[in-house]
């Protein structure tokens, strides 16, 4: 295999253009996708126009001169796959950070969708202990959901502490644009929780050029199908943060003369970002690739394009918030939303879990009204005072990402709060499971 | 003999050819690239250069690989065992395709040619027949399946010989036409048709005048849609779209239902996979798989492909219409087929319309929607197309080009909002927002009188005004606080929210609340009318919400239990005791001022 992709290099020394991400040369034979070094850096063929030849450089342009030498590969770029990779940190292109060596098959990274008909239907429960997600918004293997945080909010704690409950066989971190920091905070939690060798990362810090990101989710993701179909483990892939990677599209399409979309992105962000979401899938085998991804937000917004596109692929969201009345984040019940959580609750969990948690979120939206008309100078009923008094409770107990219970205590605990506050008929859930379940003690 | 061109430049999936022959707009060709072919279909011819969207990855392609030109347009090939299948935007048969990941160039036939149908002849010798006429039929699941003559036939042709009733594959020839000419013509089972262009082998297409009844309160009690009509629903992500959509699928009152996923995501096309040959459809009993088709284009598969598949399940939808059909074509998501538009546009640097869609946008989704519609066939039968898109629209502002050129052809609006999602109010469907055209069509008016009760539309106009009526006085109520306002405002806001609750709001994961007969609704709207018409006597306003969730709860505990049973009977009885609460507190009053006039 070496030795035929070393007949195909071929070799020039002439570039006629160049620009901060890109150059453009004479060259014949090259196949669309191809992968070529262009003084010593990495390099894929963007668009081809008769003989010329436009590339991106993954690394940046500074420094290349007209005379550079470029060796096209007569390939798409791979990485090498193996049991060797676990236990180790890469950079962008799949070389240990490390150094050393990798022994394994070379695959070409971004490959083929799998067959929606031979996917399996997501069915099982991941536990996480916090009740914010596996209450109101259960994750189930082979989903793919984003944090919706504020850069200030504490999203890569709360990812690596989830990914440590979830208990998966391998866990590949990709990191896009993480700080330094980060990075060594990632490492040392899985260390010191010794799980050091079911990870697998891909690392892009700020330190590196920001277009090298656009390599870290293939390669993460094509670790992350060897684990999954070829050893049938449970994969959970961590892509943080998906918006710094959105933002190298960005720059790649800048470079390229596109007419951008909204908020200055490529016109093809959606099926950008789906090809690599939709990577998350159940295989029949019982292997299953999991995401779990970060978008910050600007102040929130969740209408700029990275955010909103994401919502539309991702299966639901989970959005991170400071709840000032109890001075801790919670997982916010009203913009937070698991889509396949229908899949397991009330199956895999008790079978009133989703009546309780529909009941206990229109409660806390009682509560949110309740406090509008506090806010405005309003007298409040004693309904609203009541449903006031819920929501703080129900926010510390339940809410914060502090909290780390077994799944039916979240739900004894949800009664609990019920019969404290409020009459059977005010929750509204179903006769039967309240003859069953409502704590009778405190009415 | 087909033209032959060669690569000469690659942009993602937007590549040049140049030809030395012959080349049409919309024509499919082939990339020789190695030992696959990859398809593609020209979008563009400028002098001898043909500009062609590739349905694959266009991942080694070279300048120089021949492209070889098929002389044809994108085509679907129509017969009997179309139903029930899983295709991927081209048509090909998903199921037929080998091993877990999707293989470039792999192109699978979308029938089975080898199964022999059971046909029985419909036409005889001599007989006069045109393009659409039915020659025979044949079971397919258990929808008798016509064996039509070829939609491409122009004008009137007569029946030489037709096959006598037996068994034979879709290949063999079953009838022999003779045109004006007297030239002969055979005829199988199955035919091709261009997807682009609209299938038009019937009689006349009047306007809609039936509802189609698709069990969802909210839609057919406020804003019914029409048997053969258009609707489209547009949300932000999170309120509840793809639910809507499959509650649709599952309860809607169709023959056939056509779902065509196009840039959605994959699992919930597993999810109709996984639980539709599991459930069973309510009306007929048969599993729901059975009257369903799905054509996937799931947004990882290729982008070009997904104009595609919005087209191909068109198409499949007209040829069961020309059967005489009730077919349900509902498009998840149009928003994600003009974004393919855009993608594609922007790669040929063309100037952009408004947020860089191309500028005929408008004029494509209009001819598209024009498609679907209610037929009198050439034979007399009727037949019909309802289609339903959803649109996705960027950070939910349904003041962007999808959702405006959407508005202006579809008409029926089910606005889903954020605010009704946010407070699990679901289906999300803003109940003041929305409309239904076909209210305003007196013969659907008519219709919906006879069929359903003679006051049901008065009573639909009434629950509306109670609606709109309801959130003026909540907003009075938020501005002026609770006891600023009369007492009235407080009930009038009730009122309201009753109707939301025991009407609007519908449980779809609920085995009996996610489906409700019209006979049903009509009872239901009687009952929460009957509240609406009561006055009610409240010491404080702080008594008016108990009271009415008192109500709300009886009426929600009868919409989860089967119609007429003795626990929907006892709920019923729950209802009436709280009301007659009131009843006789009013009566009293009314005696008291009795008595004071005489």
């Amino acid at each position: 295999m070496e030795k035929e992709t070393k007949a195909f290099q071929r070799v020039y020394t002439k570039l006629f253009q160049l620009t901060k991400a890109t150059v453009s040369l004479h060259a014949k034979g090259i196949g669309y996708d191809e992968l070529a070094i262009v003084d010593g850096r990495l390099a894929q063929v963007v668009k081809i126009m008769e003989d010329l030849v436009t590339l991106q450089i993954f690394g940046g342009t500074e420094g290349i001169a007209t005379n550079a030498e470029v060796i096209f590969a007569g390939k798409a770029p791979t990485l090498k796959v193996g049991d060797d990779l676990a236990g180790r940190f890469f950079n962008a292109y799949g070389e240990p950070i490390e150094g050393g060596e990798i022994l394994g098959e070379e695959r070409e990274i971004g490959g083929p969708s799998v067959n929606p008909v031979r996917r399996k239907q997501p069915s099982e429960f991941i536990p996480t202990g916090i009740a914010g997600i596996d209450l109101n918004n259960a994750l189930v293997t082979g989903q793919k959901i984003p944090f919706f945080a504020d850069p200030d909010q504490p999203y890569n704690q709360v990812m690596a502490m989830v990914a440590l409950r979830a208990k998966a066989d391998k866990i590949i971190l990709a990191g896009m644009g993480l700080t330094r920091d980060d990075y060594l905070y990632f490492k040392n939690v899985f260390d010191n929780a010794g799980a050091l060798d079911r990870i697998v990362g891909f690392i892009n810090t700020t330190e590196d050029p920001p277009v090298e990101r656009l390599l870290v989710p293939d390669m993460a993701l094509t670790a992350a199908e060897y684990f999954a179909v070829e050893k049938n483990e449970k994969v959970l892939v961590l892509l943080t943060d998906m918006t710094l990677y959105s933002d190298a599209l960005s720059i790649v399409s800048n470079r390229m003369d596109q007419i951008p979309s909204k908020d200055s992105m490529p016109g093809s962000l959606y099926s950008d970002l789906a090809r690599l979401y939709e990577k998350a899938v159940q295989f029949p085998d019982g292997g299953s690739i999991t995401q779990i991804a970060v978008t910050t937000l600007s102040g929130g917004d969740i209408t700029h394009a990275v955010p909103d596109n994401t919502g539309y692929i991702t299966e639901g969201q989970l959005f991170l918030r400071k709840d000032s009345d109890i001075g801790k984040v919670i997982v916010d019940p009203f913009r937070s939303l698991s889509r396949l959580k229908q899949l397991v609750i009330g199956k895999k969990t008790r079978e009133d879990h989703p009546q309780v948690m529909n009941a206990a979120v229109r409660l806390y939206a009682d509560a949110a009204n309740a406090k509008t008309k506090q806010e405005n100078g309003f007298d409040l009923t004693d309904y609203d005072k009541r449903s006031l008094d819920f929501a703080k409770e129900y926010s510390e107990k339940l809410l914060a990402i502090d909290v780390n219970i077994e799944t039916d205590e979240m739900l004894e605990t949800a009664y609990e709060l019920f019969s404290t506050y409020f009459k059977p008929e005010e929750v509204g859930i179903k006769q039967q499971f309240i003859d069953k379940y409502w704590k009778n003690n405190k009415n | 003999m087909n033209t032959i061109g060669n690569v000469t430049g690659i942009i993602a999936n937007l590549v040049i050819v140049e030809t030395q022959g012959t080349t049409a707009q919309n024509e499919i060709c082939y990339i020789k690239h190695g030992d696959t072919r990859l398809m593609a279909e020209v979008i563009k011819v400028v002098g001898n250069k043909s500009y062609i969207q590739v349905f694959e990855s266009t991942r080694g392609v070279k300048v120089g690989t021949e492209v070889e030109f098929m002389g044809h347009m994108l085509e679907v090939t129509l017969g009997p065992g179309i139903l029930s299948k899983n295709f991927d935007g081209l048509q090909n048969d998903l199921h037929k395709m080998e091993g877990v990941f999707l293989k470039r160039g792999e192109y699978t036939h979308p029938l089975e040619m080898e199964q022999k149908y059971d046909f029985k002849a419909l036409a005889k010798k001599d007989d006069k027949v045109v393009a659409g006429s039915w020659l025979g039929e044949v079971k397919e699941n258990w929808i008798p399946h016509k064996i039509m003559v070829p939609f491409t036939f122009k004008g009137e042709y007569t029946v030489k010989s037709i096959n006598k009733d037996g068994e034979y594959t879709p290949e063999e020839t079953i009838a022999v036409l003779t045109d004006r000419e007297g030239k002969d013509h055979e005829v199988t089972m199955t035919q091709k048709w261009p997807v682009k262009v609209p299938i038009k082998a019937y009689k006349d297409k009047p306007r809609p005048f039936k509802i189609l009844e698709t069990g969802i309160r909210v839609m057919d009690t406020l804003n019914p849609i029409a048997e053969g009509g258009t609707g489209f629903i547009p949300g932000p992500f999170g309120s509840g779209k793809t639910v809507l959509q499959h509650n649709l699928s599952k309860n809607a009152e169709a023959d056939l239902v056509i779902i065509a996923a196009c840039g959605e995501r994959a699992n919930e096309v597993v999810e109709i996979f996984t639980e539709f040959p599991e459930l069973d459809d309510p009306r007929s009993g048969r599993k729901l798989m059975e009257r369903t088709t799905i054509i996937a284009n799931t947004s990882n598969m290729p982008v070009a492909a997904r104009e595609a598949s919005v087209y191909t399940a068109m198409t499949i939808a007209e040829y069961y219409r020309a059967m005489g059909l009730k077919v349900l074509l509902l498009a998840d998501s149009t928003s994600r087929w003009a974004q393919a538009l855009r993608e594609m546009s922007n790669r040929m640097e063309e100037l952009p319309g408004p947020d860089g869609f191309p500028m005929d946008l408008s004029a494509i989704i209009a001819n598209f929607y024009a498609r679907a519609g209610y037929v009198y066939l050439p034979n007399g039968e009727s037949g019909s197309i309802t289609f339903i898109g959803t649109v996705s629209p960027a950070g939910g502002n349904l003041k962007e080009p999808v959702t405006e050129s959407t508005k202006k052809v579809a008409r029926c609006f089910y606005a889903l909002s954020q605010a009704r999602a946010d407070s699990k109010r679901y289906p999300a469907i803003d109940p003041i927002d929305s409309y239904s055209k076909y209210l305003e069509y007196p013969e659907i008016v008519e219709y919906l009188n006879k069929t359903i009760h003679e006051n049901w539309t008065d009573n639909v106009f009434k629950a509306k005004d109670i609606l709109l009526r309801g959130k003026e006085s909540y907003e009075q109520i938020n501005i002026l606080g609770d006891d600023g306002v009369p007492i009235d405002y407080h009930v009038r806001y009730w009122k309201s929210e009753l109707i939301d609750f025991a009407i609007l709001q519908q449980d779809a994961f609920d085995a009996i609340d996610a489906s409700s007969s019209l006979e049903r609704q009509n009872y239901m709207l009687q009952k929460t009318l009957e509240v609406a018409d009561m006055d009610f006597e409240f010491e404080s306003f702080e008594d008016v919400g108990p009271y009415f969730k008192r109500i709300i709860n009886a009426l929600k505990q009868m919409n989860f239990s089967d119609y007429e049973s003795d626990e929907f009977k006892q709920n019923e009885k729950e209802f009436r005791n709280i009301l007659k609460e009131q009843e006789t507190a009013g009566k009293e009053e009314e005696v008291t001022a009795e008595e004071k006039a005489s």
